[in-house]
């Protein structure tokens, strides 16, 4: 008698101990086991392993998740009402923030759904610029996302080796645009500058060197047992569930959707070239890694494509309203110098009417909802952001698993915080 | 079809000719067929992307049947937004959801609007995971309320912000600023 009330003693003791601890969350469900002791862990904000500046409350039993909470927002930057604000061309700038992986993408997304409401139709040439530089931007991406997959594995040789294979990419870029990270790419109407002989010397000499590099880290990689013990059957999510996550890009790819924005709703020229949509089986974390390799591939045969097929001709569209006129001819020419005074003061109305834009983003479908009430900036502008829409998804991936699982199913997802928060 | 509304017949000839309009033609028909005609106004064309508006009454019913709807199968939801209207009495707030077939390659835009005095809309979430941050992110930039929503709290500003600043009313810059006005710089 005297050991069993000892033992509810204790037992109640233990149980108003944990109601007045904090409580996680609301909706974390608390286990009152008495065998059960719950360690409740917080996985960044600032944490070597998430990649980017946000946080995962995670309640573990042992090395088990039983719960996690994401909290996000740390570098929130309040890019959609900022635009409400800016003029069009100002707003390049903050798309750069975004996924700042793959910048160009980012730009020339926000530069079509412009040209889509101006009705301005963009040259052949520029588009296939567009192309060749989106798809390079896409190889940066996906470079980084399974370079850090290695790393966060134990494997930092290949994370190096890529590292340097994305510098060159960025010399590319820095030919192009005069900028490395945030580009700043395009005008709205095309590029701001051609292709020089330089950027298409880099961009051949990349084209040759590159493959032998992701022969080898794919060698490295991809059937590697110690590598693929720790990812096959990681962090899996059903086709089903995903799209209900709204997933999209390689992460939807990889649980045995073939949806992508570049086949579905071609823009920017794709429908010219030839190239394939990688699918995985499981949607795990090794199908995500393999799913992104594949696309660089397939990125690689359509620079290929574009750069055999480069059109002559302008490189922007003949929109005077929109497009900024040549420095030397605002000194010399009173139409160029009053288009110039126009468009930088923001003097130029757009049109009435609502856009919806989407192109595929290193790592989803990005678009981009722009509402104009005929003024000089957007009434309203949304970014779909696909990072923000399936990172909601990461606790139901993760609850179940190992907390180095958890670990390498957030960078296989490719989270990036700018993207994030917007 | 009963042709009461005058833009059908112009929409007919243009399917005729354009593939996408086809395929809008055939979303609105099937629009009407299961909710009424009615359930939908102000129905637009911007851009290829048909759009109607409709009220809040029933968003909830129109999105869970066209998720059930085996011919057109939209069921993939890409996106959500809140929207202001200050100008607007009455219908001052706005949510626009974007729905996407996946297999059809259909988009529709569906919009809904309702007094700013009573900014409560029913929840997606228990159609759509997806739109559990979407549906914090309208609650945390414009104080719209989803009852049912099972953690409606903010999600990118802090928690204890106590105004949601994605309103018209929150001017970008210090309203109170004399060196800059606006004569030339925006709204």
């Amino acid at each position: 008698m005297a050991v069993n009330d000892t033992l509810e003693g204790t037992h109640k003791i233990i149980e108003e101990a944990r109601e007045q601890q904090p409580r996680l969350h609301p909706l974390a469900p608390t286990v009152n086991d008495f065998n059960q002791e719950l360690t409740t862990l917080n996985l960044g904000p600032t944490h070597p392993a998430t990649h980017g500046i946000f946080q995962n409350i995670l309640q573990m039993d042992g090395e088990r998740i039983i719960s996690g909470v994401p909290t996000i927002g740390y570098i929130h930057r309040a890019f959609e009402k900022i635009a409400e604000r800016r003029p069009f061309y100002q707003i390049t700038t903050l798309t750069d923030r975004m996924n700042y992986c793959s910048s160009p993408i980012n730009n020339f997304g926000w530069h079509m759904t412009v040209e889509k409401l101006l009705g301005v139709e963009v040259p052949k040439r520029a588009q296939y610029i567009r192309v060749i530089l989106m798809e390079l931007a896409r190889i940066t991406d996906h470079l980084i996302c399974n370079g850090i997959l290695g790393v966060d594995t134990g494997a930092f040789t290949g994370f190096l080796y890529l590292m340097d294979e994305r510098e060159k990419v960025y010399e590319i870029y820095e030919e192009v645009s005069g900028a490395r990270l945030t580009t700043n790419m395009g005008r709205v109407g095309g590029m701001e500058r051609d292709f020089s002989d330089i950027a298409i010397a880099k961009l051949r000499a990349w084209l040759k060197t590159f493959p032998a590099v992701m022969r080898e880290f794919e060698a490295m990689f991809n059937r590697n047992r110690i590598f693929m013990d720790r990812i096959v059957d990681v962090g899996a999510i059903s086709a089903e569930r995903a799209l209900n996550y709204g997933f999209t890009g390689p992460n939807l790819r990889a649980a045995g959707v073939d949806y992508d924005v570049r086949v579905m709703n071609p823009y920017s020229s794709y429908q010219d070239f030839d190239f394939e949509i990688p699918v995985g089986t499981k949607g795990d974390t090794y199908d995500r890694f393999m799913v992104r390799n594949e696309e660089i591939w397939q990125s690689l045969r359509i620079i290929e494509q574009a750069l055999e097929n480069l059109p002559a001709g302008p490189y922007h569209a003949d929109a005077p309203h929109f497009y900024l006129p040549p420095k030397q001819a605002v000194y010399q020419n009173m139409e160029a110098l009053i288009y110039h005074f126009k468009i930088v003061m923001g003097e130029i109305d757009a049109p009435v009417g609502e856009v919806y834009h989407s192109v595929e983003g290193g790592n989803g479908e990005l678009g981009f909802y722009l509402v104009s009430d005929g003024g000089r900036t957007p009434y309203r502008l949304h970014f779909r952001r696909p990072c923000f829409i399936y990172y909601q998804a990461y606790t139901e991936m993760v609850v179940g698993q190992t907390l180095s699982d958890a670990i390498v199913t957030l960078s296989s997802m490719n989270v990036i915080a700018g993207e994030l928060d917007a | 079809m009963a042709d009461q509304n005058e833009s059908i017949p112009a929409q007919e000839q243009a399917a005729a000719q354009d593939p996408a309009a086809q395929q809008n033609a055939q979303l609105l028909a099937l629009l009407h067929r299961l909710f009424g005609e009615a359930a939908f106004t102000d129905v637009e064309e911007p851009y290829g992307l048909l759009t109607a508006t409709t009220t809040r009454e029933q968003i909830h019913g129109i999105i869970a049947g066209l998720q059930q709807d085996q011919e057109l199968q939209l069921n993939f939801l890409t996106t959500m937004c809140g929207m202001h209207f200050p100008d607007r009495e009455g219908q001052e707030l706005g949510m626009v959801y974007h729905l996407h077939s996946l297999t059809r390659n259909i988009r529709l835009r569906l919009k809904i609007f309702f007094p700013i005095a009573d900014p409560v809309v029913p929840t997606l979430t228990d159609l759509y995971s997806a739109a559990n941050w979407m549906e914090r992110e309208a609650f945390d930039f414009y104080g719209i309320v989803f009852p049912g929503h099972p953690n409606l709290m903010r999600i990118l500003n802090v928690e204890d912000m106590d105004y949601h600043p994605m309103r018209k009313e929150y001017a970008l810059e210090d309203g109170t600023r004399e060196d800059k006005t606006d004569l030339f710089f925006g709204r």
